[in-house]
């Protein structure tokens, strides 16, 4: 059951060795600390999650933040009524997730293509209106769910174990140990690799193929004798549940749950670091969801004094020029690079930063294969 | 009943904004087949259109007046804008009038962008799935959405109604009721008014036109059209310019309503889409019908009386129609068969 091919297992060995190693690697970028590592491995998981069911199947759901809100919302819930410690508080996130994408998907799945689309939006747009509005004593409204220092958590009471965090606010631990800084980031880094992992072995396993099956035939498989049905809905709750998990992991690093991450903008950013890194490959996701969470921090934190330092070397009417047009793209305008980003890539490169390589490797070969021939003659 | 009317008025504009965006959408869904998430950043396109019309209008000269004095004893400074400077009274009149007068930057201007985001970006994915298709123009809103933040920043731009069309019309009288038993603003009425004026001009100008029925033949079978000699490209390509300035001049006279702000149109593209499917992929009278159907429904649900009962139930019933009726009649109320069903 935990057999994986010769290669996937030098795949799976190599993608643990390059998260296990981030806070090495990611130092020179300037992006190694724990709080962007653990964002970088949330993201990630999130994005391959939403990969089984997009690039496996070819089905794009617009609605995939709701799933990650309701883990957030679950994680917080089972800090303030269980336990403070993690593992429950996952575990929940994951299944509550899971529950809501099988009554969402078993709608949903009824119809393909773009009703599909607009019926998960509608969907997630409920959860996110009623978060905000009707549900205030579950979701806290506009505030977000914060943690409170009265809450029951009965699990912990009933050990009589006191909470890690001392005077102030209880904080998430595993074990007794507070999740933060770096424990946190190897917390997530676990966790990705076995999603990373799973992903793998339903890529490889017939469930993967039937997928990948209704994805270039639908009709054909059903005129196979195929009923798609429950391995549509099986593919669309077990992405629920990765976006559940990394969900309930954004509630560990930093216990607060707010409606604002189900919005369907949300759920658009998922879609765009799939496309970016590659649909239904393995790794592009993954790829998709560092790049841009990586960029977001850089540009988002440059401002026009950098840029002017930047562009001190040109002439001051250059310079001027070069840093008004630069500063519509970095800090607040971040959002319009990525734009700028999601436009160009859907127009030029369909595969993602994946196939992009892929194009490149094999332009390398060729020229290399036809060099030595052409000396040869 | 008062209250049954009222909430039918109230349902009826807000359902004129969805109609008017959801037959653009449509417009462009049944001429070249591309569903365009991008809609919504023309209506804010539209929206800031009459922004900066009233920016441009309100741009002033200061004099100062040594004949008046304030009460600190310093002369008076005189701010006037430049048209009035200009036209006298006529230009007065324009400031005051800059919402409906900001149509006449609206419409050139929605054209123009229009026309250059379909030869630019949208016809390369003609033959692209619609996967694809939404990806793009979600990421083409995006780009124009931050386009006018950083033009116009992150803050709403609230406008003002003329002044002659403030306060309430007394509706009831015109219905034969007793005078101020129905009384409704005055701007909202004339939105309600100029949507249906829109909506009928679109309506007749694909009935009653060549050109539309052209266009109406191409949407039928663009092949046949494209054999008969007519290049049905360019056709399309102007559809797609009029499918922007009905969203733009939706927007525009919408600001007095809405302050808007930089994403009023990703707002209002979700609705709008729904209304679209609510209505029936490709079908324009649909997309009418649903969009004040939705509009009314909406205004229903936000009564109190349903909201004590069902509550939060104004806040999901659009999206709970969608799903009745995706899922019970997957191709929508006029939906022709075989369009998109699936």
């Amino acid at each position: 059951m935990f057999h994986l091919s010769r290669k996937d297992q030098v795949k799976l060995a190599i993608f643990a060795l390059v998260v296990v190693t981030m806070p090495i690697w990611l130092a020179p970028l300037g992006a190694a600390y724990p709080g962007l590592m653990q964002k970088f491995a949330i993201y990630a998981i999130f994005a391959i999650g939403f990969n089984i069911l997009f690039g496996l199947t070819g089905y794009l759901s617009f609605g995939h933040a709701a799933f990650l809100g309701v883990g957030s919302y679950t994680a917080v819930w089972s800090f303030k009524l269980l336990s403070m410690d993690i593992l429950p508080a996952l575990l929940f996130a994951v299944l509550v997730a899971g529950l809501f994408a099988l009554v969402i998907g078993f709608f949903s799945l009824r119809r393909t293509g773009i009703y599909f689309s607009i019926l998960t939006l509608a969907f997630a747009q409920m959860c996110y209106s009623l978060a905000y509005s009707v549900l205030t004593p579950i979701t806290n409204g506009e505030t977000g769910l914060l943690l409170a220092r009265d809450d029951p958590r009965v699990i912990d009471a009933a050990l009589g174990a006191g909470t890690v965090g001392g005077a102030g606010l209880p904080s998430p631990a595993l074990l007794g140990n507070s999740v933060t800084g770096y424990f946190g980031f190897y917390i997530c880094a676990a966790l990705l690799i076995l999603t990373f992992y799973i992903s793998q072995k339903i890529f490889a396993s017939p469930f993967g193929l039937a997928l990948r099956g209704i994805k270039s035939n639908q009709t054909r498989m059903i005129y196979t004798g195929f009923n798609i049905r429950p391995y549509m809905l099986a593919a669309f709750v077990i992405s629920g549940m990765f976006a559940g998990l990394a969900g309930g992991l954004l509630a560990v690093t930093d216990p607060i749950a707010g409606a604002e991450r189900m919005r369907w903008t949300e759920s658009g950013n998922i879609v765009l670091m799939t496309i970016l890194g590659g649909v239904g490959t393995l790794i592009g996701p993954v790829i998709g969801a560092w790049v841009i969470k990586y960029f977001e921090n850089i540009f988002s934190a440059i401002n026009k004094n950098m840029l002017n330092a930047t562009f001190d070397f040109l002439p001051d009417g250059m310079q001027n020029i070069a840093v008004t047009v630069l500063s519509k793209f970095v800090g607040e305008g971040w959002h319009l690079t990525l734009g700028l980003l999601f436009v160009l890539i859907v127009v030029f490169l369909p595969g993602g930063l994946v196939e992009g390589y892929l194009k490149l490797v094999a332009r390398l070969r060729r020229g290399r294969g036809t060099k030595p021939e052409a000396g040869g003659k | 009943m008062n209250t049954i009317l009222a909430q039918l008025l109230n349902g009826l504009d807000k359902g004129a904004a969805y109609a008017l965006i959801a037959l653009g959408l449509t417009l462009v869904f049944g001429t070249l087949g591309v569903v365009n998430f991008a809609h919504g950043a023309l209506f804010m396109l539209g929206c800031f259109c009459a922004v900066a019309f009233r920016y441009l209008l309100t741009i002033e000269t200061v004099s100062v007046d040594p004949t008046q004095l304030s009460p600190w004893g310093q002369p008076v400074q005189v701010r006037t804008p430049l048209v009035q400077d200009w036209l006298g009274d006529f230009g007065a009149l324009m400031v005051d009038y800059s919402v409906p007068f900001s149509i006449l930057l609206t419409v050139p201007v929605m054209l123009v962008i229009g026309i250059a985001m379909e030869r630019g970006l949208i016809r390369h994915f003609y033959k692209r799935t619609h996967a694809e298709q939404i990806l793009v123009t979600f990421g083409l809103a995006i780009v124009l959405g931050e386009l006018v933040k950083s033009v116009f920043g992150p803050n709403p731009w609230p406008q003002p109604i003329p002044s002659d069309l403030r306060g309430a019309a007394d509706i009831g009288i015109w219905l034969g009721m007793e005078p101020r038993s129905l009384t409704y603003p005055m701007w909202r009425v004339i939105y309600l008014l100029f949507s249906l004026a829109v909506i009928g001009g679109v309506f007749a100008f694909l009935r009653f036109t060549t050109f539309g029925m052209v266009v109406r033949a191409g949407m039928a079978d663009r092949e046949a059209v494209g054999l008969l000699g007519i290049n049905i490209d360019r056709r399309f390509t102007v559809v797609f310019g009029l499918a922007a300035v009905v969203a733009g001049v939706a927007g525009a006279m919408y600001t007095p309503l809405l302050a808007p702000n930089y994403h009023i149109g990703m707002d209002f593209l979700v609705l709008s889409f729904v209304v679209v499917v609510v209505g029936g992929m490709g079908s324009l009278p649909g997309a009418v019908l649903a969009g004040f159907l939705l509009g009314i429904l909406q205004s229903f649900a936000s009564m109190t009386q349903i909201k004590t009962f069902l509550p939060g139930i104004d806040q999901v019933i659009v999206y709970l129609v969608a799903v009745v009726v995706l899922l019970v009649r997957p191709r929508g109320l006029l939906g022709r068969r075989g369009v998109m069903e699936g």
